[in-house]
């Protein structure tokens, strides 16, 4: 087991604290970690793409889960795969597709853990069919404060705790995961162009489930009549009879899951934070709009591809300048649209230099106490954190989402006020008093965890 | 913790009646800080200041805190942090002295210097191995231009400001790595209660001015911060003006 003293931050490079990180290989060493803590506690990591501080321990220890990466033997009949907390989605989709499955909800980043994928219960591009990631777990094997490991099942307490729990409930060392049966390795997509935010929404929900993936890209700098124009992408699993001749390259070439995420610009460091303006955000999302097709349907492209795309582009990170990049993703229920409209204009209207702006349509709401998708819309984007006034202009935002019964992501948060997230999350009451219940020491604790309250 | 922009939720102020010190205070409480200490010699003037706090929402306590005192900081520093973490430690203590008399009187030079450098580096010491140990926090040290270059006109205070800004930068330089940052914050003239009635100089500025330099170094996460701006150009030519020539300058002996 490799131990060191690092200075940690979260994805999006803001507020760095210190803390030993330990990398056990085995269960036994994990189980030392969380026996032998401090008193500020364990928290675990696994590839750092929450973009703040829920992998972060100041002070205390910081258990990576990266070292456990077994996948074990999938279980053909039932359809389960047994697998460490610390295998990468990326990974499990590559070694699983070959096979004819796939891993039951695939996030829009495969560069994440199982593990981190459970803590924050992710939810894919299929919410509306497959819900959040924790849903499709059939067992967790939790490391809980008292050093033990017990086998979680849905359903009980502890299990709706830990799914989207942030790991504050224990360690998650492995998972239980539903496959789900695919015929080839290739979406059938469609894309469309919409101009304006209403296009947008009136399109996604067009169609009903028929492609049951979907996620749209919006022009958060387009102003006026053109505000929330944007780019929809759906697909759906091709069948043998849609794939052509040529395909079987495109089903071979899915094994690698595409180019690796590389720098930018290896070697230099961070750019200063106005090559990011408004002015060249505008003209990057006019030629990505321009670029998209007006609609198309039926394009092959392999799974990967479609469901990580973004893990193909390289690390923009260093465009967002020293102060790093503050992500911001809040979901609102269906019919409460007009505050949706009324952010989208409001940033807009500031002329933030937003690139990364995500908008999913959810369905049921998870078991999780603290998960955050909910039936109705999301959107999550990315803003550089030394924009001016963005503190106060996200409270703001926070303000909105709160009155129309929404809520904003924890597991990506970096700003929120400990009140705002109490009043967004019902469930945190129920969270709390069994944390105080499983964890009286407050075994497992984040830089999140002391920052909200949790 | 400090949230994404560098704003705490707890504030430790050691010099608790300083002028410079509640109005960043202030500015942080709209922020996100919720509680604060405020550290000084006990005085209608600290409760005074800790009502003012309280009454714009944040949870405010007093400790006894005299910087003279060097041996009692352990104990007295050691309690507040025992409550939690503390965020942002904010050192704003330090005395303007009175050149003319305290080159008369050695024990109130000597007075001067103790408080602004001895003590400083006593509390400095003490948060800074608190701050350490819990893995995050800023030390903010509050220096002063006048520390930059020995003025005829107040050398006294200037020389225990050198002392101080040395100190604290290499106290900074010591915790790269812990999660702990220093910030020296070099302010010009201020006018405060302190230096009402003495002579204003170029490049004054007020306590507002230099709370908002503090919030806006937090954020950014600076080693150094001058107030305003202007004075890091000013001072870096400043610095290589032969002697003879700087002893002859008007606004620099004033």
């Amino acid at each position: 087991m490799s131990v060191d003293t690092v200075s940690l931050t979260g994805w999006g490079r803001t507020a760095p604290t210190t803390a030993v990180r330990f990398r056990p290989r085995t269960h036994e060493e994990a189980v030392a970690v969380v026996r032998g803590r401090g008193p500020r506690g364990v928290i675990a990591r696994g590839l750092g793409r929450s973009t703040g501080d829920a992998a972060q321990n100041a002070g205390g220890s910081v258990l990576d889960t990266t070292g456990l990466a077994r996948i074990g033997g999938v279980d053909a009949a039932a359809g389960l795969v047994r697998c460490d907390a610390g295998v990468s989605l990326e990974r499990l989709l590559r070694v699983l597709l070959p096979l004819g499955w796939l891993p039951p909800v695939v996030p829009g980043t495969g560069r994440v853990t199982v593990g981190g994928a459970v803590g924050s219960d992710l939810p894919g591009l299929d919410h509306r069919r497959s819900g959040s990631f924790a849903r499709q777990v059939s067992a967790l094997e939790l490391l809980t404060a008292d050093g033990e490991v017990r086998t979680v099942l849905p359903g009980t307490a502890l299990f709706d705790a830990t799914a989207g729990g942030l790991g504050l409930t224990g360690v998650i060392l492995g998972a239980t995961l539903r496959l789900r049966r695919v015929a080839t390795a290739l979406m059938s997509v469609s894309t469309e162009r919409a101009g304006d935010l209403d296009d947008l929404l009136a399109r996604f929900t067009a169609g009903g489930d028929r492609l049951p993936y979907g996620s749209a890209w919006i022009d958060l700098t387009a102003r006026g009549r053109a505000t929330g124009r944007g780019i929809l992408t759906r697909g759906e699993h091709a069948t043998l009879d849609v794939r052509p001749a040529h395909a079987g390259r495109a089903l071979e070439s899915s094994r690698s899951g595409g180019p690796r995420g590389r720098l930018l610009l290896p070697g230099f460091p961070p750019l200063p934070a106005g090559l990011l303006g408004p002015a060249s955000v505008a003209l990057y999302n006019e030629v990505r709009y321009r670029g998209a097709p007006r609609a198309r349907t039926g394009e092959l492209r392999p799974v990967p591809a479609f469901l990580h795309a973004s893990d193909a582009l390289p690390d923009a990170r260093p465009l967002y300048g020293r102060g790093g990049l503050v992500s911001y993703r809040f979901a609102v229920g269906y019919g409460q649209e007009e505050t949706l409209h009324r952010v989208v204009r409001r940033i807009a209207a500031r002329r933030g230099p937003a690139v990364r702006a995500v908008l999913q349509r959810f369905g049921a709401a998870d078991p999780g106490l603290l998960s955050f998708a909910a039936p109705g819309w999301s959107l999550a984007l990315d803003l550089p954190a030394a924009l001016p006034g963005l503190s106060r202009f996200l409270d703001g935002v926070d303000e909105e989402v709160a009155a129309a019964g929404g809520r904003v992501c924890l597991a990506k948060d970096s700003r929120m006020r400990p009140e705002t997230a109490a009043a967004m999350y019902p469930g945190l009451t129920d969270f709390r008093e069994l944390r105080e219940r499983m964890d009286p020491t407050g075994a497992f604790r984040s830089d999140l965890s002391r920052r909200l309250g949790l | 913790m400090k949230d994404a922009f560098g704003a705490p939720q707890s504030l430790l102020v050691l010099g608790g009646t300083s002028e410079i010190a509640l109005a960043t205070a202030r500015r942080l409480i709209a922020l996100r800080t919720r509680r604060v200490w405020l550290a000084g010699r006990p005085s209608p003037a600290l409760e005074s200041a800790a009502a003012e706090l309280r009454g714009r929402g944040a949870d405010v306590r007093t400790v006894d805190f005299d910087a003279l005192d060097s041996a009692s900081h352990e104990v007295a520093l050691g309690k507040v942090f025992a409550e939690g973490d503390i965020d942002v430690v904010l050192m704003a203590f330090g005395v303007l002295g009175d050149q003319a008399r305290d080159e008369e009187e050695p024990m109130a030079a000597v007075r001067v210097a103790q408080t602004n450098y001895t003590g400083a580096v006593s509390a400095g010491l003490v948060c800074a191995g608190a701050l350490q140990a819990q893995g995050h926090g800023s030390l903010v040290v509050l220096s002063s231009v006048a520390g930059e270059r020995a003025r005829r006109a107040d050398f006294i205070y200037g020389s225990s400001k050198a002392g101080l800004d040395a100190f604290a930068q290499g106290l900074g330089d010591a915790l790269q790595g812990t999660g702990v940052q220093v910030m020296v914050v070099r302010p010009g003239f201020v006018r405060t209660r302190a230096t009402a009635g003495r002579p204003e100089q170029p490049l004054a500025t007020g306590p507002e001015e230099v709370a908002e330099a503090i919030v806006t170094g937090l954020r950014r996460r600076s080693e150094t911060v001058w107030v305003p701006g202007s004075l890091r150009v000013v001072m870096a030519a400043l610095r290589h003006v032969p002697r003879p020539l700087f002893r002859r300058l008007p606004v620099w002996r004033s």
